[in-house]
């Protein structure tokens, strides 16, 4: 390369904050114009930085790690629309909600909840936990299945936690094994652990 | 499989785009194009087929509000070394810098300006130049050396 192409590629004298401000204005008007079909962010928690997303119509995704970024924005574009841009400012009431939560000053989420990623019989059983199963109280496999009026169908409704759009807020974390063993969790059981202590349900 | 998130574009093609603008329509105007840019870009978006060079894409939206910029403004390309004594803005970007190499990269004819930047300021492939000035490949090499040229010309 020449000095005039090594220079050009050295790009233009501007200020480091430049693209920063020129992203932030666009990310304004976008929503301003109602373009921003899913908005999306990074919340910091006690139990590691988790992913939100939302739709106009409610909270749509929470993924329990940073980790998955890439596979979490792929799934909101193929599942919802392509139009998914990070936007804080959105998620201003449950990330709120979320920190009052992990502080311990919160028992419940008052956000509307979007449910389009859910369907059929799971949906149904994680509408029912959600519904049914407030802070601090657990319920097993089994008496999930019982409440949906399928009392044989425990390993479905694994399945339906396991898929859970929403955890956290969908509390799939207070479902337990028949007899008080843990189970399994998306975010880990240690996470699982730590909601459940948090929530009082479990002794230490 | 469809369109990847646009948040995936943005990630991957903001930096190249806002360094073409600001070398394109100077650091004043850059943040407006880079808007007006992306907010075209975002609506359109949907649409877009899902094999589509995406960053050939986007870069011929820029090339389009670059020229936009430039009408708007009532400014039009002048002889190199014209602008520096002129009193108004009578180029994009030569009167918003003070290095010399961007002065003259302002005064280039326009396409050669976006072929030379596109290249070198935004990394872009040759295919993808020729999609966004809307011209052959052979067309948009011949731009880009042009201008380089005409750059070292000018150095002497």
């Amino acid at each position: 390369m020449t000095k005039i192409e090594t220079q050009l590629s050295a790009g233009p004298p501007t200020e480091a904050t430049a693209l920063e401000e020129a992203m932030a204005a666009f990310r304004r008007r976008a929503d301003r114009e109602g373009l921003v079909e899913v908005a999306w962010t990074e919340l910091d928690t006690p139990v590691g930085p988790m992913l939100l997303a939302t739709t106009d119509e409610g909270l749509v995704r929470v993924a329990l790690s940073r980790a998955e970024v890439d596979l979490f924005l792929e799934d909101l574009a193929d599942n919802i629309s392509p139009r998914v841009v990070e936007h804080p400012k959105r998620l201003d009431t449950v990330r709120k909600q979320f920190d009052q939560y992990f502080a311990g000053r919160r028992t419940s989420f008052d956000v509307p909840v979007d449910w389009r990623l859910s369907h059929g019989f799971r949906r149904e059983v994680l509408e029912t936990l959600y519904t049914q199963v407030p802070f601090g109280h657990v319920v097993s496999y089994k008496e999930l299945a019982d409440r949906v009026g399928h009392p044989r169908a425990s390993r479905a409704v694994g399945t339906a936690m396991a898929t859970n759009p929403v955890p956290i807020v969908v509390p799939c974390h207070r479902v337990l094994r028949t007899g008080g063993a843990l189970g399994g969790y998306g975010g880990g059981l240690d996470m699982k652990l730590h909601l459940l202590r948090l929530e009082g349900a479990l002794l230490s | 499989m469809g369109l990847p998130a646009f948040q995936t574009v943005l990630d991957e093609h903001g930096p190249a785009l806002h360094r073409y603008l600001v070398g394109a329509v100077g650091i004043h105007d850059a943040n407006d194009c880079f808007q007006e840019t992306m907010i075209a870009a975002l609506r359109a978006y949907p649409t877009l087929p899902h094999d589509d060079n995406i960053g050939g894409w986007l870069f011929t939206i820029a090339h389009r509000k670059v020229i936009d910029a430039a009408r708007a403004n009532g400014r039009r390309p002048v002889p190199v070394g014209v602008m520096a004594d002129s009193a108004g803005p009578v180029h994009d970007a030569p009167a918003l810098f003070d290095d010399d190499l961007w002065s003259r990269v302002g005064g280039l004819p326009s396409k050669q300006r976006s072929a030379v930047l596109l290249r070198f300021v935004a990394d872009r492939p040759y295919c993808e130049i020729a999609v966004a000035l809307e011209c052959s490949e052979a067309a948009a090499r011949q731009n880009v050396r042009a201008g380089l040229q005409r750059l070292r010309e000018d150095v002497k």
